[in-house]
């Protein structure tokens, strides 16, 4: 019964703030739980042609975000790398925005 | 032998190329296609983008994206093929079997690794419909995340 209830709605917060320390983010803003996100969504092709798939990794200025801010794993990180220096060629992302 | 491949093809057409002169570029792929014995799978016309920096002096373009199954000579001519023409301002050619298999193969082994998962814990190897949330493992969790998608 409880499942039914608070599943919809606790499940997303509850499991980030889970594991911190309560809702008070410590030293800033790097208190984020990292998961890859290709892991977590099972997203086993990193298609180059979609733009909002990339977009996540790539930060006001156009560089690619590294792993250790993104909390992707290695092998993604490597797929993601490829996708984004093509989607760059074809213009669909910049190189660099200033 | 092993010459039939899938490549993926984009090529960004100018801004200035009426509807008549892309279908035009399109038969002349086709035919390069046709004479190097490849098959034509699929064509998408994505309309015209914005692009994220200006090439040459565009700002804007048509993007066509083909799929073609043939061999790397192929390949090899058509792009030859488009740098020549001056109305594609930017093409790409790239392989995407052996991408498209690894991924398959992956998400194979990930779902025969959760039905043994599941089996192991007594249930069915599928997902049932309606099945609780609360008390699956992270594995069955994640597997509502991709429904939601």
């Amino acid at each position: 019964m409880r499942e039914e209830r608070g599943g919809g709605r606790g499940r997303g917060g509850e499991k980030k703030d889970g594991k911190g320390a309560g809702d008070a983010p410590r030293r800033g803003f790097f208190r984020r739980r990292r998961v890859c996100k290709f892991c977590a969504e099972k997203i086993d092709y990193i298609n180059y042609k979609d733009v909002r798939l990339l977009a996540p990794f790539l930060p006001e200025r156009g560089k690619i975000q590294p792993r250790r801010i993104s909390g992707t794993c290695a092998l993604h990180q490597r797929k993601l790398q490829v996708a984004i220096k093509r989607a760059r060629q074809l213009a669909l992302i910049p190189y660099v925005t200033d | 032998m092993s010459t039939a491949r899938q490549y993926e093809l984009v090529y960004i057409v100018t801004p200035e190329a009426s509807e008549q002169e892309i279908a035009d570029l399109h038969t002349q792929i086709e035919q390069i296609v046709q004479r190097f014995n490849g098959t034509f799978d699929k064509t998408e016309n994505w309309g015209r983008k914005r692009l994220a920096y200006d090439i040459g002096h565009h700002r804007e373009g048509t993007y066509v994206v083909e799929t073609i199954t043939g061999s790397g000579e192929l390949m090899k001519e058509i792009d030859r093929r488009l740098r020549v023409i001056d109305q594609v301002i930017r093409h790409l050619v790239v392989r995407v079997d052996e991408e498209l298999r690894v991924a398959q193969r992956t998400s194979e082994a990930r779902k025969a690794f959760v039905a043994r998962r599941r089996v192991a814990r007594g249930l069915p190897p599928e997902r049932q419909p309606g099945e609780g949330r609360g008390d699956g493992d992270s594995q069955d969790d994640m597997e509502g995340l991709e429904a939601q998608r």
